[in-house]
């Protein structure tokens, strides 16, 4: 518990809920190998960036949380040579997940709605290139059953791939076009099979980035930015983790998270999904209701999305993060950020960010650009 | 600017687990050429077996026989197989429900080639040759379009001789390891008998070895600073037990040494001296071994011992 006079100075928590808002996002940028850069100097202009726009310096942040995999470095507590990045010495607050960074934003949150924290930096990254991330996310399988057969990431995604073709959702030359299309970009060549039905085009490339977020309390973020972008709702649902249980065309999870994260409540105009592999978008715009007529005027992944960059254990956060920034930039006045982690979408987060309302636009959401 | 270091490192262990009775029964009987599930309180027959209900997450023991035939429930080609992996040939990766499951198991299918594979097609397990009572006991799946057996399952005590307890399963994973610009710079320097630190721009603190950022500042450190060679010892231990694969007679010292310019201390160890001798304040410099990247050990210098307020705040 923070000491009296500390808690006396902080906004008093209305009952469960309390404003919460990113006030500041940062990323990287995204690079095939970043042989050059240790993690944490890799980090460092990102976390500087990312309080520049604050004008907070590492000293004034409450609580810190990072996500990252010490999997992917080849090192245990690896997240610890990051830590120097943050001015760790003398002790801060500060707190880690194995795990994308948007579950670090989750734990950065509550910490701000229990109302020990107003402020917090969340931070992400990966330097997935230093292995092979194919391989190395073949530990994080059931270790009694399916890790010792070695089926790697594309492997996994391609049998959920084949059970969307089969359930007609998809088709084998669509998944490709269309991601690329949404972005009014060229068609992405759909390339070869690396595991078939996905080929090239509808696999994330192998990437290393790092990304931070900022967040803040009620006046606080107010204080902060001219626009927070605030947390409306965040949840997080899991799926059973054998493969063979779940029905892989549907994400429940995503869906579950949704409903708690008030997604359905209102429609959103922009919606960041992370679906590293191309037709786990499929699945997701089915979970979150984003085709057909409600997912008409919705503007999905305007940043690229995850088939643009996908630096592991970063690339969700930076779905929230896109996500807040349109808000921050107005172009957007409710928006959902996904994030996932594990197999065939095992994992899901949902996050519902929205502006304050705007003279002149009566809340509605605008058409994209 | 000098080149950045990059080392291959290999991350290789045979990870031992414990088995609990449910996943026992299970490998025990691949060992046996009998494949078990388990019935959820749904009613459904989960293969392969799980201790509690994916849905209600209660603990469930029930264990059934179930086929050795089965449908493919998705599957996908792999036109390359990776390290580890079931089959050395293109193979397709499936998704089997073995007759009388109600879920399917993930394997590898031998087929000549995807023409050959689609969904719902019949398959059936090829068992390993020798088998040791784990998942690769079935050494893949392989077609079996005429087979239309239907298998109900069996209720199954789950009892073997000679159960299963525990498994070991190798892993092993290889990467490009590199330290980045400011400990590369630290290592060539070092290979050239020179110790180099960074000094934080704000702070003025020198960090050695330096790792590119200042912990208490939380900002790049980029001006390097030549330190020592020569150092103090803040502090030490007196090693007893002689650590495996280290031809270091024991006692030895190991130290603390806060070498003369920096405000980190590193550690190393001492020689040139008896071990009951070494003391705090102790002088020291690198002794180097021909050919090696780094400081064999620290021997005094024969200077007077350092004051301790000189490194009090080192220790
Ligand atoms: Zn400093």
């Amino acid at each position: 518990m923070p000491e009296p006079a500390r808690a006396a100075a902080r906004e008093p928590v209305r009952g469960a809920a309390r404003d919460v808002a990113v006030v500041a996002f940062a990323q990287s940028g995204h690079v095939r190998d970043s042989a050059a850069t240790s993690e944490v100097e890799m980090l460092l202009p990102v976390l500087h960036d990312v309080l520049a726009q604050t004008g907070l310096r590492a000293r004034d942040i409450d609580f810190t949380c990072s996500g990252s995999s010490d999997y992917l470095a080849g090192r245990a507590f690896s997240f610890t040579m990051a830590l120097d990045g943050v001015g760790a010495w003398p002790p801060i607050s500060e707190s880690h997940v194995e795990m994308d960074g948007a579950w670090a934003l989750y734990e950065a949150w509550v910490k701000i709605l229990t109302g020990e924290a107003d402020t917090a930096l969340v931070y992400a990254y990966g330097k997935s290139s230093s292995g092979d991330v194919r391989e190395v996310l073949t530990r994080q399988l059931d270790p009694y059953y399916v890790a010792p057969l070695w089926p790697d990431s594309v492997a996994l995604a391609a049998l959920q791939a084949r059970a969307l073709i089969d359930a007609g959702l998809t088709d084998e030359r669509r998944p490709a076009g269309t991601a690329a299309r949404r972005r009014g970009g060229p068609v992405r060549p759909p390339g070869e099979y690396v595991v078939a039905p996905l080929r090239t085009g509808d696999c994330p490339p192998v990437v290393d980035g790092a990304a931070a977020v900022v967040l803040a309390a009620g006046d606080t973020a107010r204080r902060l930015t001219d626009r927070p972008a605030w947390i409306r709702g965040l949840d997080h649902r899991i799926e059973a983790h054998s493969l063979g249980v779940r029905d892989l065309t549907d994400s429940p999870s995503t869906r579950l998270a949704a409903e708690r994260a008030g997604a359905f409540e209102r429609p959103v105009d922009t919606a960041e999904l992370h679906a590293p592999f191309a037709s786990q978008e499929v699945v997701l715009r089915r979970a979150l209701k984003l085709d057909g007529p409600r997912g008409a005027h919705v503007r999905i992944n305007p940043s690229g999305g995850a088939l643009a960059a996908n630096p592991v254990m970063a690339a969700g956060l930076i779905r929230i993060g896109e996500a807040a920034a349109r808000i921050r930039r107005g172009e957007s006045d409710r928006a959902l950020a996904h994030a996932t982690s594990g197999p065939c979408l095992q994992q899901n987060l949902v996050a519902v960010l929205e502006g304050d309302p705007r003279p002149g636009t009566g809340g509605q959401p605008e058409e994209g650009q | 600017m000098s080149e950045v270091l990059t080392a291959p490192l290999v991350v290789e262990f045979p990870f031992t687990r414990s088995l609990g009775p449910v996943q026992s029964a299970f490998l025990t009987g691949l060992r046996e050429r009998c494949v078990l599930g388990v019935r959820a309180t749904d009613g459904r027959v989960v293969v392969p077996p799980v201790e509690y209900d994916p849905v209600t997450a209660d603990e469930i023991r029930d264990l059934v026989e179930v086929g050795t035939g089965g449908t493919v429930t998705t599957w996908a080609w792999n036109p390359s197989p990776r390290r580890g992996q079931p089959l050395a040939a293109p193979f397709a990766w499936v998704l089997v429900r073995l007759d009388g499951a109600d879920t399917a198991l993930l394997h590898a299918l031998d087929a000549p080639g995807p023409e050959a594979v689609r969904t719902g097609m019949r398959v059936r397990i090829r068992w390993a040759a020798e088998r040791t009572g784990a998942i690769t006991d079935i050494a893949c799946f392989e077609p079996a379009e005429g087979d239309r057996t239907v298998h109900q399952p069996q209720a199954h005590s789950g009892e073997f001789d000679d159960p299963l307890t525990g498994i070991t399963t190798p892993a092993r994973l290889d990467y490009t390891y590199s330290p980045g610009r400011a400990q590369s710079r630290y290592l060539q320097a070092l290979a050239d008998h020179r110790t180099i630190g960074e000094r934080c721009p704000s702070c003025r603190k020198v960090y050695v070895p330096p790792r590119g950022a200042c912990p208490t500042c939380g900002v790049a450190t980029t001006t390097q600073v030549e330190v020592g060679p020569r150092g103090t010892v803040t502090t030490y231990c007196i090693v007893n037990i002689k650590a495996r694969n280290l031809d270091i007679e024991v006692p030895y010292v190991y130290a603390h040494i806060a070498l003369d310019g920096a405000d980190l201390a590193l550690h190393a160890r001492i020689g040139g001296i008896p071990y009951d001798q070494v003391r705090m304040g102790l002088r020291v410099e690198p002794v180097w071994t021909d050919g090696s990247r780094y400081p064999d050990h620290y021997r005094p210098t024969g200077e007077p011992d350092a004051d301790y307020d000189s490194y009090k705040e080192l220790i």
